[in-house]
């Protein structure tokens, strides 16, 4: 079986993965449609497909995922320097953004109603927020299942 | 008045939107398709519609958590609820633990092992095979994660096969995603008229 995901890729699973994961290969290919509904979408809403890419470059250096992260910075375009997390976004006028993903990947127990009206406060609209968190949740669940199958190739090779 | 809940229990609370909803009335055709929305059910919980401001995402991301929760073989779906419960302690989503550690309490038919976790924390006392699948999701959850080999060493000496560590990966990743879906865009409270 042959499936070219982002999450079996970044996991060194390529060629034949084995019995277990070619079990669950319908789990493999929606996980790639997510992927592209939170870094392609057709509705962008506030955030261009280079900024979703580079958001998504930053959670993954934050996850320790730095293949991963140059993958997706390919796709950043100007937005490119975002994907270090020791940027703030200000220049580009993205800090409160940027504030929140970093919380919401990094600190996720940590945060609260005042994060969300701190964003509606910057003028971002609801549905901007949702998407911003449909992003990072999406990145949340895909690094962790890179690293959980990295791990497993480990130790049942 | 609403109350937000703060401790963990397994008595589901009522979900708060922080933003507003989508509402049916102004839902495109897209969004009441992905909401499976038709004259006979308009009954959607304020969570989906929340989500319906990200329509291609909730399209594509209900049918991916019921593959991941509920698909045939591999791990029970009881272990799989723990895995879910393991996240969403990590990360203080006192939504998603009561909906899971409910799940896992029916599913077993004992309260035993979410009683514990409830009372003592990750140090809780449980049987080995538990205390694997526990300490293997917790240990994932962390960003960035601190899962290594020996996290996977110990589900394998606990008797899992690698279909079952697989699932495991998954319901524990999934839950970093639905973690951060639920616990930052609303609250966990209690109604008045269903405080109990």
């Amino acid at each position: 079986m042959a499936m070219e995901t982002t999450a079996l890729t970044g996991a060194g699973l390529t060629g034949a993965p084995g019995t277990a994961v070619e079990g669950r290969a319908n789990i493999f290919e929606m996980t790639q449609a997510a992927e592209e509904a939170v870094l392609r979408p057709k509705d962008c809403g506030a955030w261009s497909h280079e900024l979703r890419a580079a958001l998504a470059a930053r959670i993954a250096v934050q996850n320790d995922e730095h293949e991963l992260a140059e993958r997706y910075a390919t796709g950043a375009g100007s937005f490119a320097p975002l994907a270090e997390p020791s940027q703030d976004g200000s220049a580009e006028g993205l800090a409160a953004v940027l504030a929140f993903m970093d919380k919401v990947a990094t600190d996720t127990r940590n945060v609260a109603s005042p994060d969300i009206a701190g964003l509606q406060a910057a003028g971002i609209l609801d549905a901007d927020i949702v998407r911003l968190c449909e992003l990072n949740a999406f990145l949340a669940y895909q690094l962790r299942v890179v690293a959980g199958l990295r791990l497993m190739k480990g130790v049942f090779a | 008045m609403t109350k937000v809940i703060t401790k963990f229990t397994r008595n589901v609370p009522h979900w708060q939107p922080r933003v507003k909803p989508v509402d049916l009335k102004e839902a495109s055709d897209e969004q009441l398709d992905a909401l499976k929305v038709t004259p006979s059910n308009t009954k959607v919980s304020e969570y989906v519609l929340t989500l319906a401001h990200d329509v291609e995402s909730l399209k594509v991301r209900s049918p991916l958590f019921n593959a991941i929760m509920y698909d045939k073989g591999g791990m029970s779906r009881a272990e799989r609820e723990l895995g879910a419960l393991a996240a969403s302690m990590v990360n203080h989503c006192i939504y998603c633990a009561a909906v899971h550690a409910a799940r896992h309490a029916q599913l077993e038919k004992s309260t035993d092992v979410t009683d514990r976790l409830f009372r003592d924390g990750a140090d809780a006392d449980l049987g080995p095979r538990d205390r694997a699948i526990f300490d293997f999701a917790v240990a994932l959850s962390r960003t960035p994660s601190q899962a290594g080999p020996a996290e996977v060493a110990a589900l394998k000496d606990a008797g899992l096969d690698e279909a079952e560590v697989l699932d495991l990966i998954l319901s524990a990743s999934l839950f970093g995603w639905a973690n951060r879906l639920m616990h930052v865009l609303g609250d966990p409270v209690r109604l008045p008229e269903t405080a109990s």
